[in-house]
């Protein structure tokens, strides 16, 4: 595993919505867990019979609560085994490891004022930089879209504590977020934050951009929930090891079933820290990432495993 | 001379099609620059302003080379200090969707960029072009009193007199180079005075 680990058990389970669950979790050494700023997520590694399960999640709230952490994590429709664990078999006295967070979605200091979008369980790091503003007395508002307030995580404890600075859509009460009207009418040196499905960020930036926002001010946090794909074989050189990447099973996880130890942080195809030099591919490489460029993804000698597959025979790596 | 890491490096002005609203500010030795990139884009020219600092001395035939801009708006101002203080109103009244564009001597980049930063505006936000002065913008770490243009190492402090050692340390935060005691150690003795605007 990549990185520090620190080893936790989980302290409260809780359902807040029908498809989302709060875990918190506090240090099985009763240590003090590292603080950490808004929009940070960990790696939580458990272990499901045989299999090793990595998801990556936002942590709730900032620095935090009494040195414990708190993630809010969705039943994914079509789950690879992840959030279906946590939501069937993760409960209080439950011991899991977690890596030390590390933040690649950042609220930007020196921004005269702050416009918070989330759709979704996007909520999370939205949520947790809401937090972190009130703290400080920054100038913010969130905007949050939901398909319903019962599906919605935080919905009532949001309006609460923050009053008018957060407004509610509600999808199935007709209610749309206009991203262009709130974009419209934003003081000079605002910063934009989005998280929630690849489609609303994708409009949301896009409505920023043709409004004339500047790239620096736009941040968006678009972790990908690794899909599967056809299976193919694997070779990885320097090691000597063949395996075959499964349907449900990424390319780092096939490389760390057989043994190998691979670098890797957000598993979300965001941070770039898994980058693999690739040594052949026989078939098309499938880069899911958005961390490689156009051009780097086009030339195919790199890959990140966390979220990039083969459509092909066979993938040689150099590790 | 040593190279500044830290030292800003300066861009060239090029009008994006998207902002909404062009603020421009700069000083007589960028008027080139910002007729160079504004030419030829009558849309933008037409949502552009144009903030002028105009020494007492400029001559007067700049009247028509302002009017062929064909600017929204363009208002003079007689020093560095009071454009600064349009900046200032500018950029609190002024909405996303505003692009701005600097040009000018380094020690007017220097403090112009410093203030757009502290409202907010940095990166793509702000574009710059370097023309005219070399001389460094320096700060006094003993007396905090800044000075402007300084060419020459060590330099003797507008403010509290002593002679200071211009590291090749700049801070984005006071947009400013560091100038430090030259002599702390052996009163009166001086290094080479060095050329640092090179």
């Amino acid at each position: 595993m990549s990185g520090e680990t620190i080893a936790v058990r989980v302290v409260a389970a809780e359902a807040i919505t029908p498809t989302i669950k709060r875990l918190r979790m506090v240090a099985r050494d009763g240590a003090r867990l590292p603080p950490y700023s808004a929009g940070s997520h960990t790696v939580l590694t458990m272990a499901s019979g045989e299999r090793v399960i990595r998801n990556a999640y936002s942590l709730l709230g900032s620095t935090l609560a009494g040195g414990a952490y708190e993630v809010a994590v969705l039943r994914a429709p079509r789950s690879r085994g992840g959030s279906a664990f946590v939501h069937d078999h993760v409960g209080e006295g439950h011991e899991l490891t977690l890596s030390v967070p590390i933040n690649l979605f950042p609220l930007n200091r020196r921004a005269r004022h702050h416009v918070l979008v989330a759709g979704g369980i996007g909520i999370t790091p939205i949520g947790a930089m809401a937090d972190e503003l009130a703290k400080v007395n920054a100038s913010f508002e969130l905007h949050y879209a939901v398909r319903n307030e019962a599906r919605g995580a935080f919905c009532g404890d949001l309006a609460g504590r923050y009053g008018e600075r957060v407004r509610l859509y509600v999808s199935e009460r007709q209610e749309r977020l206009h991203v262009h009207d709130i974009l419209m009418r934003q003081p000079l040196g605002t910063h934009l934050y989005v998280c929630g499905p690849e489609g609303m960020i994708g409009n949301v930036l896009a409505d920023a951009r043709a409004l004339g926002w500047p790239e620096t001010s736009l941040h968006a946090e678009r972790f990908l929930a690794a899909a599967g794909g056809a299976p193919f074989a694997l070779r990885l050189a320097k090691s000597g090891v063949a395996t075959t990447v499964g349907e449900d099973q990424t390319l780092l996880e096939a490389i760390e079933a057989a043994g190998i130890e691979a670098p890797f942080s957000c598993r979300g195809g965001v941070c770039g820290e898994c980058e693999l030099p690739v040594v052949s591919a026989d078939g098309e490489i499938d880069h899911r990432d958005h961390y490689l460029s156009a051009e780097e993804k086009a030339a195919g000698c790199k890959i990140m495993p966390c979220v990039s597959r083969l459509r092909g025979r066979e993938l040689v790596l150099d590790l | 001379m040593p190279v500044v890491k830290s030292r800003p490096v300066w861009g060239r002005l090029a009008p994006s099609p998207f902002a909404r609203r062009h603020l421009v500010f700069c000083e007589v030795a960028g008027l080139g620059a910002v007729e160079r990139a504004f030419a030829g884009t009558d849309s933008i020219r037409q949502r552009t302003s144009l903030n002028l600092i105009v020494p007492p001395d400029f001559a007067p035939a700049r009247s028509e080379r302002l009017d062929a801009l064909g600017f929204e708006a363009v208002h003079e101002f007689p020093s560095v200090e009071t454009v600064l203080v349009r900046l200032r109103v500018s950029l609190s009244q002024a909405a996303m969707g505003t692009l701005l564009y600097l040009a000018g001597g380094e020690a007017f980049l220097d403090q112009a960029t410093c203030l757009a930063e502290a409202c907010g505006v940095a990166g793509d936000g702000v574009q710059t072009e370097h023309c005219g002065s070399t001389g460094r913008r320096v700060q006094c770490v003993h007396c905090k009193g800044m000075m402007a243009d300084v060419t020459m190492s060590p330099v003797v402090c507008d403010h509290c007199g002593l002679h200071l050692t211009v590291r090749d340390h700049y801070s984005r935060r006071l947009g400013a180079f560091q100038g430090v005691c030259a002599d702390a150690e052996a009163p009166g003795v001086l290094p080479e005075p060095t050329r640092i605007d090179a």
